[in-house]
């Protein structure tokens, strides 16, 4: 059995945090500089220049890249050979976002009551998941997940019947309906199967996904190319203004399911996409 | 096109913006989003003093993030418009010109921009960071105890924005 303190994934939530608020991931930069060598036109360049001018000075200046510094979302894969010390784990991790949202001027944007409304102040308590998997180590994944786009998100339960043709048609209906809503160019997370939560979990679970990395499944990897030219096609465009680049990935994951359904999720990310990951 | 507008604004200002058209933006702009709407509108309908006079004024749909010291505002992006769709009319009715956010609005508000003879402004989503920049001075002048979602003063100098539904109730996305 191998021993970690909950207090050192704590400090690396902390870290991750006090990065992933001021400087767009590698991937999500490389994606967006792609996208500006595809459009020609003035209004969506302008936007996607913007996008890297932005993050350039966020990181300089210290400046979070978005004022929606987001709800803190991580997932955690605990190897089973591992004992968990000190704190509960979720005590550990609430504080590592407490510190960082204090320190890094962050916004605090979480209600303790969604009926009665009343700011946390200190914008805890993240969302936690987590997954027991073989082996001694802690994968965390982490993303700030700012609402606009979480708003645009849809969850359908889908009748076997509807098929891949279905599940594409909500898709873009999804994307459609958020038009400029969410911050595109967006990244699209899919959960298809399993049961209403379990899509909903996978669709958050592609988002966590790096651009332009391959999607493990070959068929899924198809379709998110083929998905990719349809949501193109919508012309949506940089937020909303019309142009070439609506998304910057589609990603999909998939799980088993019953014989009398097909539930699907889209989840919805804005054109910042602030995830990492660490390994402890 | 490029139009430089300063507030307050006047109706006779908004005559030549299109959907589309660039507008630099200049001047005294308030902040208010979901919470401070709703309390605006108690104020309202209970006849109370309102944090602001809003003829010909401009309201930004925006919650910073707090401000480090020596700074005069941390980022300060819109938010999404369409939540405050259903409080923006009696807003308009005491004279408000502008509204200013992100994404796509109702056909009740494009109809109301026309009514109210005012305009609805677009600034980009996600850019925070570049914003803080046209911000030369900011103040809580209402509901501090909302945090984020307090009412501010913000004076602003060349604020890129473009039209997003004009006094004539055309929508950019439409």
């Amino acid at each position: 059995m191998r021993r970690v303190a909950t207090a050192l994934l704590g400090e690396k939530l902390y870290e991750i945090l006090m990065k992933v608020n001021f400087e767009l991931p590698e991937d999500v930069r490389v994606a967006i500089g792609e996208a500006l060598g595809k459009e020609d036109q003035a209004v969506p360049r302008s936007i996607l220049e913007r996008l890297l001018e932005n993050n350039a000075l966020a990181t300089e200046k210290r400046i979070p890249l978005c004022q929606d510094t987001g709800m803190v979302v991580v997932f955690l894969e605990i190897g089973q050979e591992i004992i968990l010390e000190g704190d509960f784990v979720e005590t550990a991790l609430n504080l590592g976002i407490a510190r960082a949202y204090e320190e890094g001027y962050l916004r605090k944007s979480v209600v303790l009551n969604p009926l009665e409304r009343v700011n946390t102040g200190d914008n805890t308590p993240g969302i936690f998941h987590y997954s027991l998997v073989p082996g001694d180590r802690i994968r965390m994944r982490v993303t700030v997940k700012g609402f606009g786009s979480e708003n645009m998100s849809r969850l359908g339960m889908l009748k076997p019947g509807d098929g891949v043709a279905g599940v594409k048609a909500f898709v873009l209906e999804t994307v459609a309906l958020a038009g400029p809503n969410p911050c595109p160019p967006i990244i699209v997370g899919v959960g298809i199967g399993g049961t209403m939560e379990k899509a909903a979990l996978l669709s958050k679970e592609a988002l966590m996904r790096d651009l332009g990395s391959a999607n493990p499944d070959g068929k899924l990897a198809v379709l998110e190319k083929e998905w990719m030219q349809a949501i193109e096609s919508l012309g949506i465009g940089p937020m909303g203004m019309g142009g070439k680049t609506t998304a910057l990935g589609v990603h999909i994951k998939s799980y088993p399911t019953h014989i009398a359904g097909l539930p699907v999720a889209v989840n919805i990310n804005c054109h910042s996409s602030r995830h990492s990951e660490v390994m402890v | 096109m490029i139009h430089h507008l300063k507030t307050p604004l006047a109706e006779a200002d908004l005559q030549a913006l299109r959907p589309g058209d660039e507008v630099l933006l200049s001047g005294i702009i308030y902040t208010a989003r979901d919470a401070a709407h709703q309390r605006i509108l108690t104020l309202i309908e209970e006849g109370g003093d309102l944090p602001f006079e809003l003829s010909g004024q401009v309201i930004y749909y925006m919650g910073p993030s707090p401000t480090p010291a020596g700074a005069v505002i941390g980022a300060c992006g819109p938010t999404t418009a369409y939540r405050m769709d259903e409080m923006t009319v009696p807003l308009l009715q005491r004279g408000l010109k502008g509204t200013i956010g992100k994404g796509k609005r109702s056909e009740k508000i494009a109809e109301a921009m026309k009514t109210y003879q005012s305009v609805y402004l677009i600034a980009v989503g996600g850019i925070g960071a570049l914003y803080s920049q046209v911000v030369t001075s900011s103040e809580v002048i209402a509901f501090e105890d909302l945090g984020a979602e307090a009412v501010r003063k913000l004076r602003v100098k060349d604020f890129p924005l473009y039209v997003g539904i004009d006094c004539r109730g055309r929508d950019l996305y439409e």
